[in-house]
């Protein structure tokens, strides 16, 4: 008989991990909330830097957990610490007893409408990043002009933001900003596009070279400033203002569209997980990792692992980096080493 | 009449009316002029900076926001040395020539 391991959450992490837990000889459960496995990379249209079609990963994904236990439309409705192990209940009236339990619990996108001065929510033509990744895949959106003449960006929204209680930096969000941008150059070749930042942080393998892409080929206008307010004129365009601190003075333009780069925060059910679990909560509200450096997929208590955004803002990569490795660390555990 | 006041004119720069074609005609024949990211190495190895503000990062800036840009060159001394130190590779000193070819 496999040994049980109940992972929480089946986006990209939980997925990959039940992946490597299955080829490993274990049982893997998962437990997603949403009718769907992937997570937000399954809403997403394609990834960066290789434009990938986000779906393309979910479905490779979908096909190495096959013989997974997989419980849709599920929750964890409470966990128990037991002599040897934990005993997992879930809404749907069954009961695992397991020896570990990986969280893969993920990220909540930031509420776009809490930034008031942005008009998410209020003014027709303010959508967010995710908003528009759908709107890529193909769903309808009446947000988005038919032929919009000018676009902006505007980066950083939720994160590094003090008073929106989130001090950390979301990784993902300039270059999916640049992304995107190129994207709508792509069907929309004479509209101008800006991108409004306050750092460009682009860390990753070709983030740069995507950058100078979007520049040189593509001719996005990158103006380094915050976005200060936006509002609608008479005719019902959007009227952004600035500061372009580059030249010290501020700057305003009219958009017909204006995509905000809302960031990742924590997931409050990962709050409540931890709640019942006894897991430390980091000073970013974030779960916390035995520690930072070197044992980032273990946790404070016996049998509990992590992988992916759970602990933290965290690209896709990363995310499937640390599945694996938390499979691993599982199988360790659970093979006394 | 005269208040005793005057009335200042916007700084606001208004990128819906900004005419910025100069910047592109340049683009077409320099694009690596469309890579600058403002680091300031130009500027700072300029040999004419320190004593004129001679600076081709704020020409490039000021050509995107569509601002007169007619004296701020005249100061260059054609050294090359920005060439050099430029980390995205634009030929800044031919970039030079091109912009008073191309200014009308």
């Amino acid at each position: 008989m496999k040994e049980n391991v109940v992972i929480i959450g089946g986006g990209i992490a939980g997925m990959e991990a039940a992946g490597q837990l299955l080829s490993l000889g274990y049982n893997p459960i998962i437990v997603e909330q949403q009718d769907h496995l992937g997570g937000h990379v399954a809403q997403w249209h394609r990834l960066f830097p290789d434009m990938i079609p986000a779906q393309e990963l979910v479905q490779k994904l979908g096909e190495s957990i096959a013989e997974a236990n997989v419980f849709l439309e599920t929750r964890v409705n409470f966990v128990n610490r037991l002599s040897d192990g934990w005993n997992v209940m879930l809404s749907n009236g069954i009961n695992i007893v397991c020896r570990a339990i990986l969280v893969a619990s993920g990220f909540t996108l930031f509420d776009a409408s809490r930034k008031e001065e942005y008009g998410y929510g209020v003014y027709d033509h303010v959508i967010t990043n995710a908003d528009l990744e759908a709107w890529l895949n193909g769903s309808a959106d009446r947000r988005v002009p038919f032929r919009p003449e000018s676009m902006g960006f505007v980066h950083c929204v939720g994160s590094r933001d003090m008073k929106a209680g989130n001090t950390q930096c979301s990784k993902v969000c300039c270059t999916t900003a640049i992304k995107q941008a190129i994207e709508m150059k792509e069907r929309f070749p004479d509209s101008n596009v800006y991108c409004f930042y306050m750092d460009l942080r682009l860390f990753g393998k070709k983030y740069e070279d995507f950058y100078i892409n979007a520049q040189k080929q593509w001719g996005v206008q990158f103006i380094r400033g915050r976005v200060s307010e936006v509002s609608e004129t008479m005719e019902g365009r959007l009227q952004v203002k600035a500061e372009d601190t580059l030249s010290g003075r501020p700057v305003k333009v009219q958009l017909d569209l204006l995509v905000l780069m809302s960031g990742m925060v924590c997931n409050e059910h990962s709050s409540r997980m931890a709640g019942m679990m006894g897991l430390d909560i980091d000073s970013d509200g974030f779960i916390r990792s035995r520690d930072n450096e070197y044992h980032i997929v273990e946790s404070n208590r016996p049998g509990v692992f992590y992988a992916g955004t759970c602990t933290g803002t965290k690209t896709v990569p990363e995310t499937v980096c640390e599945a694996r490795s938390a499979a691993l660390a599982i199988h360790n555990y659970l093979k006394g080493r | 009449m005269d208040f005793g006041f005057g009335i200042n004119r916007s700084s606001t720069i208004d990128l819906t009316k900004t005419d910025n074609g100069l910047f592109r005609r340049v683009c077409s024949e320099e694009p690596g002029a469309r890579t600058c990211m403002a680091c300031g190495s130009c500027s700072a190895t300029c040999m004419a900076s320190d004593l004129s503000g001679m600076s081709i990062r704020k020409v490039l800036l000021a050509m995107q926001r569509g601002q007169d840009i007619r004296h701020m060159l005249s100061k260059c001394m054609l050294c090359g040395k920005c060439t050099m130190v430029c980390p995205r590779g634009i030929n800044t000193r031919r970039l030079v020539l091109t912009i008073c070819r191309l200014y009308d």
